[in-house]
């Protein structure tokens, strides 16, 4: 019997709001509002009361898939990422860097999404970056 | 303090109780927490806390997958209230739990207008004075028809769906909720239809509401949920003369309409 709240940060915009993940023997059950963390001071919205879902869902994709043809692949994460570096280089050389344009994510921190934007500008070239939480 | 670690201690070292729930410090903030045997050493870390959490929901889940084990729970008096209907809604057993009480400063009793802040079993704390208030309900019954069904109107209006009143009350224990029904609440539709939705949650409550005020606390909207409820209540106390989280003894409506002697003849 191993009940436990493990405080953290919810994924899905850029507020920021604290919440606790209530485990149950390893496995998320749910989740709680951080009464005492000033951002969010014990409220949620509906996706901060659900942020411990995705976790388990069978849908969630755990390895690299590359399209071939109609169909997406699994694959090793080298070829997925030769693949990606690969492709990036050729759209860059056909049509410029300004062709491309760059996502972050919420459910990286802050400090991958500085990577990326970094990578984004100083390697790629392109000042077109976004991040999912610019709602 | 001291005194309700030497007594989880001595539950825990004796085998009485296979976990106490209870409230930890984690990067300086309290949080609910699971103490077992083999971790008796962080016993040390147990406080009381300067927030509340659903202590009594949370060892509900704890409870519904260890079925036989015996477990602690420190409570406050609202904590306490919510065990209560729990048991008598046959969703947790009381011989299955051991209740350990403490009382919140004066301070927090009076900032939560609290109805019943003297838990059975007192380890720490001293007895508070009751500071239920019904101010928040007079000032609505004191509106004409018209404004007050403009202010409900307006206040659930703001509702987001978050259903964070739900999900934090210690009472609401289904497993199947009808705010989430296909059929009656829309997915997707902020706010969900006012005033029903929030009318039907006040019914489910009926009965069942401890007045314990966690559903405002959690609400990002703001809503005086608890008002609402409050005004439940008090129509359950007048027709049925029962009071929920009240004690353990009295018998809830439900369980009395159960003989059918209650229910409307057909002529």
């Amino acid at each position: 019997m191993d009940y436990r709240t493990v405080p953290t940060t919810c994924v899905y915009c850029g507020c920021g709001c604290e919440l606790v993940l209530k485990v149950l023997d390893g496995k998320l059950t749910g989740v709680l509002p951080s009464k005492t963390q000033p951002v969010s001071r014990g409220k949620l919205c509906i996706k901060g009361w659900t942020a411990h879902e995705f976790v388990e869902s069978g849908k969630r994709l755990k390895k690299p898939l590359i399209k071939k043809g109609d169909e997406l692949v699994e694959a090793g994460w080298e070829e997925a990422l030769d693949a990606i570096a690969s492709k990036l280089k050729s759209i860059k050389d056909e049509s410029g860097a300004d062709s491309i344009a760059v996502l972050c994510s919420a459910k990286a921190t802050n400090e991958e999404n500085y990577l990326l934007q970094k990578w984004s500008r100083a390697v790629v070239g392109t000042n077109n970056v976004d991040h999912c939480a610019r709602l | 303090m001291d005194a309700l670690r030497s007594k989880v201690e001595e539950l825990l070292k004796s085998g009485e109780i296979a976990g106490f729930l209870g409230m930890r410090i984690v990067h300086e903030h309290p949080y609910p927490y699971l103490f077992t045997d083999k971790e008796s050493v962080l016993l040390s870390t147990l406080t009381i806390g300067d927030v509340r959490y659903p202590l009594a929901k949370v060892i509900l889940d704890i409870a519904r997958k260890y079925r036989d084990a015996k477990l602690g729970i420190m409570v406050r008096g609202c904590d306490e209230s919510a065990l209560f209907e729990l048991y008598k809604n046959y969703q947790l057993d009381p011989e299955k739990v051991i209740a350990l009480g403490v009382t919140c400063p004066a301070e927090q009793v009076e900032k939560c207008r609290c109805p019943r802040p003297n838990p059975t079993n007192i380890i720490v704390g001293e007895k508070r004075e009751v500071k239920a208030d019904r101010s928040n309900l007079a000032m609505i019954e004191a509106m004409g028809e018209k404004e007050k069904y403009q202010y409900w109107m307006g206040q659930l209006g703001k509702c987001m769906k978050c259903y964070g009143c739900r999900n934090i009350c210690p009472v609401c224990f289904c497993e199947v909720c009808t705010l989430e029904h296909e059929d009656l609440v829309r997915r997707g539709e902020i706010p969900p239809e006012v005033p029903n939705f929030h009318l039907v949650r006040a019914f489910h409550m009926a009965g069942r509401c401890v007045d314990c005020g966690l559903c405002e606390e959690a609400c990002p909207a703001s809503i005086p949920l608890r008002t609402l409820y409050q005004k439940v209540r008090e129509i359950v106390k007048t027709h049925f003369d029962y009071l929920p989280g009240e004690d353990r003894e009295s018998v809830p409506p439900f369980q009395l309409l159960g003989d059918g002697s209650f229910e409307i003849s057909e002529k």
